[in-house]
């Protein structure tokens, strides 16, 4: 008798080659300073930072089932808190930005213990609350500017090819490092726990999981991932105001963007920022007409889509790229093969 | 004396924020959805009675006659044609079609009417008021305000506890399945809440027309007064809001009258 085992795998075939063509991918975008004028590392920082900012809610909404409407005040702490470390405390811009995730992280623990107590759509609204109260907060501080706003004076003082490559590279690692912490989240247990929880809350909750605890992590990782990605945004506009650097906007892109390209795939948020990325390039100067044609397309996505773009590929293909599903596969046996795979609807 | 007017103006005030919540409250409780389109369809009410006061050159109350049941429409509609598609599965989908729809409500009516803020003019009514005697002034408009909130309450109250559709709504809230076996279409139940919501909620952007300013983007500002009043008074309940809500008015009323300003809240 041929003893047979069952282990685990995470890899296909597919997401091998994926991970050697994202390889490529990133090395080449690393060099694109170098040769590369300053026009297309501007509007690619504002591509990556569009990738980081949607795999953060993606991760909220996507597999925690937290659907945030206020992740817009963990951006303005990460630009306020640039600011303030910057231009107060004279910290180098480029060590500032890491540093502010670790501001939007504290503060986003004490709200986390507030508006975890709401459910689904008044979560949402909590939440927006939440974003608001911060904004209210940093208008009324005179030494912050009040409703003006400041200019960070430290980082528009740079050399201005300093101070464009250095975002460009950070900007970069937001994007590269919110696609790798989300993958390697989601591949971790408290990831099986999160796609367990998007699934079925009371089922998970009763087999013992710690749902809270859970969640809190996505909700604090989200929030790190804001507010560094924040700063970054904030590195190339230079200058801090309560309304634009807590507006309902960003939030309102983030859902946009992984609304159409698939909410709860890793796949979905990067195809969603090159097509919103894509629109917004042709289309922005309508202005109003942009942001119906923007609405309409997500309310069609939701309503007949649920999936997405990305989902629907996999729906007829099963193409997954970043695949976080786990698959048994039998060794030891001649008829070696899947005998399960987690299901990633 | 400035605490009982304070306390007075409170209640007048907890009236029209009460009608919001109605609204928010009425669709929650019936269907289990956040609509997060809530003050920008509200908004969409007062630009309704603002275009119909320009074409037939009526009081704005009055035109209230037609703006109701045309919102009525679009709210029975809307749920038919679109949200009740959204209502299975997670309740991420019913909040993400109405975020969007927000968006679309928003730009559409920035397109169609400017950022320019507007008024909706109902006459002598703003403008009159009550005396009480000790420099105590009530204004009739507010006064009509409250009455028009509670009779609505009243009104929504009974519908729900006397009717046979209200028992209906209620049995579709309670346990949706059952009630289908029963023989309850739950997508016209849904659509008919819907539609009782959206004219509530223009009602109240109406009257908030009138008592104040508007814009296409004021919408969501909206939605957070609903919000606040429908959290503190309870889900589902339809006094527990308007309870908040003259609560809460009032120290919204005093930040105001001790501040002085001009600024109607």
């Amino acid at each position: 008798m041929v003893s047979r085992q069952i282990t685990v795998h995470h890899s296909t075939a597919t997401s091998r080659v994926a991970l050697a063509v994202s390889a490529v991918v990133v090395a080449i975008l690393i060099t694109v300073p170098f040769w590369a004028e300053q026009r297309t590392s501007r509007t690619l920082v504002s591509l990556l930072t569009l990738i980081a900012l949607a795999q953060m809610w993606n991760l909220l909404a996507g597999y925690a089932g937290l659907v945030s409407v206020g992740q817009q005040g963990y951006i303005g702490i990460g630009a306020y808190s640039l600011w303030l470390l910057t231009d107060v405390f004279g910290v180098s811009p480029f060590l500032a930005v890491p540093m502010t995730g670790f501001f939007a992280a504290a503060i986003s623990l004490p709200t986390a213990g507030l508006v975890f107590r709401l459910k689904g759509g008044y979560f949402a609204i909590g939440t927006w609350v939440m974003a608001e109260l911060f904004r209210l907060a940093v208008a009324n501080i005179p030494q912050t500017g009040g409703g003006s706003g400041k200019t960070i004076t430290s980082v528009a003082q740079m050399a201005v090819t300093t101070r464009m490559r250095g975002t460009y590279w950070l900007a970069l690692a937001c994007a590269v490092g919110a696609i790798v912490v989300v993958y390697a989240l989601l591949r971790a247990r408290v990831g099986l726990a999160l796609t367990a929880i998007r699934d079925n809350e009371p089922a998970v909750e009763s087999l013992g999981v710690h749902v809270f605890r859970a969640k809190l992590w996505a909700y604090v990782v989200a929030a790190f991932g804001c507010g560094v990605t924040g700063s970054v945004i904030y590195l190339n506009l230079l200058r801090i105001q309560p309304d634009p650097s807590f507006s309902i906007q960003w939030t309102a892109i983030m859902i946009f963007i992984v609304v159409i390209g698939g909410v709860g795939t890793i796949e979905g948020p990067i195809l969603g920022a090159l097509i919103f990325f894509a629109l917004q390039e042709t289309l922005s100067q309508h202005g109003s007409w942009y942001l119906i044609l923007l609405g309409v397309l997500a309310v069609i996505i939701t309503v007949w889509f649920p999936g997405g773009l990305w989902g629907t590929v996999v729906r007829r293909w099963h193409i997954h790229l970043f695949p976080v599903q786990r698959r048994l596969l039998l060794t030891g046996s001649e008829e070696a093969g899947v005998v399960a795979e987690s299901q990633d609807a | 004396m400035t605490w009982v007017n304070v306390v007075i103006q409170g209640v007048l005030l907890g009236g029209l924020y009460a009608l919001y919540a109605t609204g928010l409250s009425l669709v929650f409780g019936v269907m289990r959805l956040v609509n997060l389109a809530h003050g920008d369809l509200s908004i969409m009410g007062a630009f309704a009675c603002l275009v119909l006061v320009g074409i037939l050159d009526v009081n704005p109350l009055l035109s209230l006659v037609l703006v109701l049941p045309m919102i009525f429409v679009v709210g029975y509609l809307l749920q038919r044609l679109m949200l009740n598609f959204t209502l299975k599965g997670d309740d991420m989908r019913p909040l993400l079609a109405t975020f969007g729809l927000s968006v679309i409500i928003q730009n559409g009516l920035l397109v169609g009417f400017s950022a320019d803020s507007r008024g909706l003019d109902a006459g002598w009514i703003e403008n009159a008021s009550l005396s009480l005697g000790g420099g105590l002034a009530v204004g009739w408009f507010p006064l009509l305000t409250l009455v028009v909130a509670i009779l609505v309450i009243v009104l929504l109250n009974s519908f729900l506890t006397r009717t046979r559709l209200g028992r209906a709504f209620r049995a579709t809230s309670d346990d949706q399945e059952a009630a289908r076996l029963m023989g309850i279409d739950n997508r016209h139940i849904y659509a008919l809440a819907m539609g009782i919501a959206l004219g509530i909620v223009a009602l109240a952007g109406v009257f908030m027309g009138i008592r104040t300013t508007f814009t296409p983007g004021i919408g969501p500002a909206r939605l957070i007064f609903a919000f606040e009043a429908v959290i503190m008074g309870g889900l589902g309940s339809s006094w527990g809001p308007w309870r908040v809500a003259s609560h809460w008015a009032w120290p919204r009323r005093w930040a105001s009258s001790s501040r002085r300003a001009g600024e109607s809240s």
